[in-house]
């Protein structure tokens, strides 16, 4: 379970917004990471991401994830782009014939334009570990089920469904490790795959344990949850507006100077004032709105 | 009307070669109070199953017969539908909540009924308040233990009021407290409110004073249904493990009728002049009836004098000062203290959340403690609450050595798959995974190692880890189950809130309490430590000699008298 990120109430004024209004900033976020071109523009919007996951408390798993997850999805973008990418001019490197890949010249275009595409998926990536910590889900899918009564369902099940198989696996683990037998190294990893196998093979009767409840409990039956009417709060408005700015602001970035900026077939990179205000602004915009800390107790 | 009704209902599951129900026929009337009894896989689940309607649209199979549910037949009516009547709470808490915190849990339900935002706000605070739930209410579901999400797996399905609750062995996982407080809450709506109860339990003696009726389900037929008097009569002539503990000790003095409860029993040795103890009673302890003790006893002597000695022999597990304590949470262990001696046999008891199983974990070496230290004599063997945890291989003979399956009976199965295995068999096969070793372990611990088992099942289990102590291992058992505690343990450790704060003989800890006791301990109030029927059966037996010297002298003394005159003549 350490390394799944679940959503807990904390004392943040991200959790303190409903749930709708949380999920538009943290879509907000990954819009914007891809819509934005500029590199100084996608490393203000990093730190932006970082700084609000530190702000509503959850920076600690914020760079766990991004140590075991974005950085290999980072180093493997670049990677490939490096290896399979043709359009580039500036050659640092000649690598030369390998097979299916042909004449292998590694250039500074492609390099650059790997590492764009691997910030702009850890930028998502981070930004979905935000919402998985600060988004209430049992609010977001009662809202669903006020609109989309099947998909939530399968929503709910599939929610459900991923702590009950990781809390599996974790039990597994742990009772492979009380066999008298217990295993390291190669052996040690075929248990492994032996407890992926078994949480694998349980998961559809787990799904309709689950599936179940849910049925017994009523949500087949068609009845709409009622609506609640509940006013804006303050940290709804302050994260709606903030939502709406970084938007924006991911959107200006696409004109002016920024559009200067281009990878393919030569690296131009125009590092004006604009660039740099927005490079600043971005991280402001998505921090701005944990300033106001009133309320915000669970 | 009746609320519940089974019409000649057969129902085989998919691809099952037997039926799990064979023609059953059953009405449950509006207020009744009924207990669902059998053993193992007699198909009480399956029958729950098919009154809530899950039988068969959620699991197919073959179904004949009908099954009405406030007039609504189940073939037409599906699982949702009937969930607006009926609320069910099945075995396996982990699956039964499906929100991520507690208030929308159980608002959930009344939602679907659609209810309004003001009485699912009333009815989860009332529900809340009913079943101590008030403080974990903005809890996420995942931080919960077992037992706390038993508990609003409950509250879940009690919220809306259903006119029917059907109920799996809802105390499993649930410490004698919180067990005996939710039979009460479930008689007290069934009293003012009407509510129907079905209700699976093998644990009789919690709740058989509270309910009108038992039924009792072999093989998947109905072969009792009847008071729970002439049940607990039919028991003795013919289902021996579905006996209650004070049945059994009336059984064996030959006192009639088999008390339902412990009030009846003593109201029964009341008028029989049985309860009131006399001043030369000794503690059934010393001789013991039950040899296996004496040993554990003179092992915990040896420790203690061990202990006190510093002698160099090692014990099979020492904690000291072992705290644990999670980051940015609570402190779960608060300085525990504990040492094992080899072949001792101890029970670990609690309310749910006090630790226990955290003890076992750093017992076994799986957590290390914040603070202090864990010495262990050799290898601690753990079996964990759920024995399909271990099974990840193919096959049973993949899973353990020969010489350790043939210790568990389990070497002719070595070709079937574990999955395929019986409640009972897989957990021999756990146990057969964690001691599978050349030298046995020196410490086996279990954890909740009785949850869902019959009588004659925890009797094969206590009988295997005998077994285990005759081999030198010490055993420590983490339990709800005060009888199977009683029968099995030499030694009592009782914790709360992470603290040590009873560590003495089974009888002392176990006799005169109000929870952690025994139906025997209850009824005849902790005299003499007798803790099991047949301590309690010693002990009334040498009440009873006096009574029954008397009774032999009485007609003696009557012929004196009646032989005198003619003397006198």
């Amino acid at each position: 379970m350490s390394a799944l990120v679940v959503y807990r109430r904390r004392a943040s004024p991200l959790h303190a917004a409903r749930a709708s209004i949380s999920a538009l900033y943290c879509v907000a976020l990954s819009a914007a990471a891809l819509i934005a071109a500029h590199p100084l523009v996608l490393a203000g919007l990093l730190a932006g991401v970082l700084l609000a996951g530190a702000a509503c408390g959850v920076g600690r798993q914020m760079l766990r994830t991004l140590r075991t997850v974005g950085l290999p999805i980072l180093l493997l973008t670049v990677l490939v782009n490096v290896l399979v990418s043709r359009d580039g001019l500036t050659v640092f490197a000649r690598l030369g014939y390998f097979g299916p890949l042909g004449q292998v010249n590694l250039t500074l275009e492609a390099l650059a334009y790997g590492l764009l595409v691997g910030v702009r998926l850890v930028i998502v990536l981070l930004a979905g570990v935000l919402a998985s910590a600060s988004v209430d889900p049992d609010e977001m899918l009662r809202s669903l089920r006020r609109v989309y009564p099947g998909s939530a369902l399968a929503a709910t099940v599939a929610t459900r469904l991923v702590p009950v198989l990781a809390r599996d696996a974790q039990r597994m683990a742990e009772a492979q490790r009380c066999r008298a037998d217990a295993e390291t190294g190669a052996a040690g990893k075929r248990e492994r795959l032996g407890i992926v196998r078994a949480v694998v093979a349980g998961s559809l009767d787990r799904s309709l344990d689950v599936a179940a409840t849910l049925e017994v409990r009523g949500y087949g039956s068609g009845a709409r949850p009622p609506r609640l009417a509940r006013p804006l709060s303050r940290h709804d408005i302050h994260f709606a507006l903030a939502a709406l700015a970084t938007l924006a602001l991911a959107l200006g970035t696409r004109a002016g100077d920024f559009a200067s900026f281009q990878v393919y077939p030569l690296l131009r990179l125009p590092l004006g004032a604009a660039a740099v205000l927005a490079a600043l602004a971005l991280p402001a915009l998505a921090l701005a709105p944990f300033l106001d800390r009133q309320g915000i107790a669970p | 009307m009746s609320l519940l009704e089974l019409e000649h209902l057969n129902y085989t599951y998919p691809g099952a070669s037997a039926p799990a129900l064979r023609d059953v026929t059953l009405a449950i009337e509006p207020g009744e109070f009924c207990i669902l009894a059998g053993l193992s896989a007699s198909g009480k689940s399956t029958l729950l199953r098919a009154a809530c309607g899950l039988v068969p649209h959620f699991h197919g199979g073959e179904f004949a017969g009908r099954v009405r549910v406030a007039g609504l037949d189940t073939r037409e009516h599906g699982p949702a539908e009937i969930g607006a009547l009926a609320g069910t709470v099945f075995q396996d808490p982990e699956t039964q909540v499906v929100m991520g915190t507690v208030r929308a849990e159980l608002a959930l339900g009344l939602e679907n009924l659609g209810r309004s935002p003001a009485a699912v706000a009333r009815a989860i605070e009332e529900v809340a308040l009913a079943l101590g739930l008030s403080a974990l209410l903005e809890r996420s579901t995942h931080e919960l233990s077992g037992g706390e999400l038993q508990r609003v797996a409950l509250a879940a399905a009690l919220a809306p009021r259903p006119r029917l609750v059907l109920l799996d062995e809802p105390t499993s996982q649930l410490d004698p407290v919180a067990g005996d407080e939710l039979i009460w809450l479930l008689r007290r709506l069934n009293q003012e409110w009407d509510t129907a109860v079905l209700l699976i339990e093998h644990r009789l003696e919690r709740c058989l004073a509270a309910a009108d009726r038992v039924v009792v389900l072999e093989q998947g037929a109905l072969v009792n249904d009847s008071d729970p008097a002439t049940f607990l009569r039919w028991a003795g002539e013919a289902c021996g493990p579905l006996q209650t503990p004070a049945a059994r000790m009336f059984a064996g003095l030959g006192i009639e009728p088999a008390p339902v409860g412990v009030r009846q029993a003593r109201a029964t040795l009341r008028a029989r002049g049985l309860l009131d103890a006399r001043a030369d009673e000794r503690p059934t302890a010393e001789p013991d009836p039950e040899p296996e003790r004496v040993g554990g006893a003179r092992a915990r002597r040896a420790l203690r004098r061990r202990s006190a000695t510093g002698s160099s022999a090692a014990p099979a597990l020492r904690m000291r000062g072992v705290w644990h304590e999670l980051r940015d949470g609570p402190a779960i262990l608060r300085g525990v203290d504990l040492a094992l001696a080899p072949g001792e046999r101890i029970a670990l008891m609690g309310r749910n959340g006090a630790g226990k199983s955290t003890l076992l974990r750093h017992a076994a070496g799986l957590l290390a403690p914040t603070r202090g230290e864990v010495e262990r004599g050799g290898r601690v063997a753990l079996l964990l609450q759920n024995p399909g945890d271990y099974l990840v291989h193919e096959r049973v003979a993949e899973e353990a050595g020969a010489a350790a399956l043939a210790r568990a009976h389990l070497l002719e199965l070595g070709a079937r798959n574990p999955r395929d295995l019986s409640g009972g068999e897989r957990q021999r096969l756990a146990l057969a995974i964690v001691s599978d070793s050349e030298q046995p372990p020196a410490v086996l611990a279990l954890d909740e190692p009785t949850r869902g088992m019959d009588r004659g099942a925890k009797d094969e289990l206590a009988q295997w880890l005998e077994g285990l102590r005759e081999e030198g291992s010490a055993v420590i058992v983490a339990t709800h189950d005060v009888e199977f505690a009683a029968a099995f343990a030499e030694r009592v450790v009782l914790l709360a809130d992470g603290r040590v704060i009873a560590d003495a003989a089974a009888r002392e800890v176990l006799c005169g309490g109000w929870y952690f006791t025994t139906e025997t301990a209850r009824i005849l109030d902790g005299a003499a430590q007798a803790l099991v029927p047949r301590d309690g059966q010693a002990l009334l037996r040498t009440r009873m000699r006096p009574r029954a010297a008397a009774a032999v002298r009485a007609p003696r003394a009557g012929s004196a008298r009646d032989a005198q005159p003619e003397v006198l003549r």
